[in-house]
């Protein structure tokens, strides 16, 4: 913590998963809270449950039992509506894969959340040549993803979760599918972003050219909180 | 949104050019083949109603018995009364009073003597009154070959097959030997007026058309009549409408219990016409639906599998806040995008190939080769008012629904399930 305002607060969550005839507990019990500009990382290795606490948390899920209050809203009281809403407002997401849409150029992917909160034309060309110069990607916006690298592309992918300058990005391993040069420029841009526009941006990795960046590292092992260190303060 | 959507939809050609060409095929052969099969089946029945068994006909009860061996010894007698019952009645039918009878025809040298002789089957219609239909309704003026059609009376015409057997010419002299009314045996001369090709194997196998009265006056028949043919309006077959006709008819002769008294028959109650209006009836219909449904279940599938492989495409936007029921509204908003333009186009070419083969036909002459039935050697299409609309069942119904169905397992997975799978 960095002594901000909460925005996240997670209490006793637990999450099973329907397994065969029984259930698998992903998660045991977790209680965190997250200020307003962090730059935090759940580490830990496969199946420790990163991805499902921030599944969770990016209201993409809901818990077994629990509480879980982001921005305000209570998710496993939201309905799916309501979690969309939450979702387009306030979350952006950054996927190990991209997931850029293919057929579209780099200025339509980045523009797509805008569309879906309604932005009119010049605002949204505007917030979208904004977000292009963070990731330093103006000269390609007329590109489409299959004729970028891939850590052009994943730039695009923090364009696209940073240009309606949410209060919480969410990355699930952003760097598993770059090199290490492509994954600093990858990381120095986030926080960079975290720094100018005091985004929220909570990871989910092992990697440790992750980690190294993170300045607070919860650790999970067997769904349960291991170790939540502070590594560094501003 | 409205504009990225469409965008992506003519962009990603997996999503449209691909999904339009398929619908766009399966609903062309789906307008062809409807249109074929009913142009078959059609064109079978009139050909068999316009040269033998009308929509109805009427004969003796005797004759009705034993029709297929055309026994003139049982035919209706005092015809011209008879037709003018019949078109009191029944105004609204075109009625045609027929002799069908067999022959020998006879072919005399310079002497006189026996050139060459061979067996007809001879039709006698009204081919010289003015108020008479026959002509057209059997195409002769299309089917002639060489000469021209009678114009008085003692003129014939044979089939052009048969005058290339007998080395006739138009304006030769020919004798018909055949048996009268009564029994006896009679010979009379006509002169060939022109000879036809029908292209049906049947016809063009021995056949001889006579004027109605000039066969009378050959086979002892004065005002008298194997049969009259009926035909119903609009030219198309209607069984339902046949068989109340006929019913109707007879109806007023059941208490005769004379056996020459006239008794009507509907086309499907004659010969083997029976099976095969019901099998026109009952497999044209199953034929198309069959078709129909497989197309639609190609579409479909299409529909699904579309849906399906846009899983990683639908997690995303799902993650960006799209709420689901737009998402899915927007997938069967393509969906009827695609369905309506690969049905319009699919109809379209359907609509021309269907053309083609109303105009030109698939020659079938070597299958029919001995067919007892009237089949025509060429089978053309029929342009019905269904084939306009049909296409659209497998192309715009089918499509959506695919897509609809694969929207609602999207629907009906968690988000999360849907981001595990998008990252895989």
């Amino acid at each position: 913590m960095n002594g901000t305002s909460e925005i996240i607060q997670i209490q006793g969550l637990v999450k099973r998963f329907p397994m065969g005839k029984g259930e698998f507990t992903a998660l045991r019990g977790i209680t965190l809270t997250f200020g307003k500009g962090e730059f935090a990382g759940l580490v830990g290795p496969s199946g420790s449950g990163k991805t499902t606490l921030l599944n969770i948390i990016g209201s993409l899920d809901v818990p077994t039992e629990g509480w879980v209050n982001v921005l305000g809203n209570s998710i496993g009281t939201l309905s799916a509506k309501e979690a969309a809403q939450l979702r387009k407002e306030s979350i952006g997401f950054i996927f190990q894969s991209y997931n850029l849409l293919q057929v579209h150029t780099v200025y339509e992917n980045v523009e797509f959340p805008l569309l879906l909160l309604k932005h009119n034309g010049s605002q949204r060309r505007r917030m979208v040549m904004d977000a292009l110069e963070w990731v330093g990607l103006v000269d390609k916006e007329k590109s489409k993803p299959p004729q970028l690298s891939g850590g052009e592309c994943q730039r695009v992918a923090i364009a696209r979760a940073m240009v309606k300058r949410p209060p919480l990005v969410l990355a699930d391993e952003p760097t598993a599918n770059l090199d290490a040069a492509n994954s600093h420029h990858i990381l120095k841009t986030m926080e960079t972003l975290n720094r100018e526009l005091h985004t929220t941006l909570l990871f989910a990795t092992h990697d440790d050219k992750v980690i190294g960046y993170l300045r607070r590292m919860i650790y999970l092992l067997d769904g349960r909180v291991d170790r939540d260190e502070t590594v560094r303060k501003d | 949104m409205i504009r990225f959507l469409i965008k992506g939809l003519i962009r990603d050609k997996s999503r449209s050019r691909l999904p339009v060409i398929v619908v766009t095929l399966g609903v062309m052969l789906t307008v062809a083949m409807h249109a074929y099969v009913k142009g078959f089946m059609g064109e079978t029945l009139e050909m068999n109603a316009t040269f033998s068994y009308g929509h109805v006909k009427v004969m003796t009860r005797a004759y009705a018995e034993e029709a297929e061996l055309l026994p003139n010894d049982l035919a209706l007698l005092e015809v011209s009364t008879l037709n003018e019952e019949l078109s009191e009645r029944f105004p609204a039918m075109e009625w045609a009073p027929r002799i069908r009878f067999g022959g020998l025809i006879d072919v005399p040298d310079e002497q006189g003597e026996t050139r060459a002789q061979g067996p007809a089957v001879g039709l006698a219609l009204d081919l010289l009154s003015e108020d008479s239909n026959e002509i057209q309704r059997l195409g002769l003026p299309r089917a002639l070959i060489r000469g021209g059609l009678p114009k008085e009376r003692g003129e014939a015409l044979i089939s052009e097959a048969f005058s290339q057997r007998l080395l006739i010419e138009p304006g030769d002299d020919i004798t018909l030997i055949g048996v009268s009314m009564n029994g006896s045996m009679v010979m009379h001369n006509f002169r060939v007026a022109g000879t036809l090709l029908f292209g049906m194997d049947i016809l063009d196998r021995g056949t001889l058309i006579l004027d109605i009265e000039d066969a009378r006056l050959a086979l002892d028949m004065p005002d008298a009549a194997g049969e009259i043919v009926g035909f119903l309006p609009g030219g198309f077959y209607d069984d339902a409408t046949a068989r109340h006709t006929a019913d109707a008819f007879n109806a007023a002769y059941q208490s005769d219990p004379d056996e020459f008294a006239p008794l009507m028959k509907a086309l499907s109650q004659q010969g083997s016409m029976g099976p095969y209006v019901q099998f026109g009836q009952v497999w044209a219909g199953y034929i198309s639906l069959v078709f129909v449904v497989a197309m639609a279940l190609v579409l479909w599938n299409a529909g699904l599998l579309g849906g399906l492989r846009r899983y990683g495409e639908i997690g995303v936007r799902l993650a960006m806040g799209e709420e689901k029921g737009h998402v899915y509204r927007t997938m069967i908003y393509e969906s009827v995008c695609i369905g309506i333009a690969g049905s319009v186009i699919g109809t379209a070419l359907g609509l021309f190939v269907a053309w083609l083969l109303q105009e030109y036909g698939i020659n079938v002459e070597g299958l029919m080769e001995g067919a007892s039935l009237m089949f025509p050697t060429t089978i053309r299409a029929r342009i019905t008012p269904p084939a306009y609309y049909i296409g659209f069942i497998p192309g715009l119904a089918a499509t959506v629904i695919g897509t609809a169905l694969s929207g609602i397992g999207i629907f009906r997975r968690q988000t999360s399930q849907l981001f595990k799978e998008l990252e895989a």
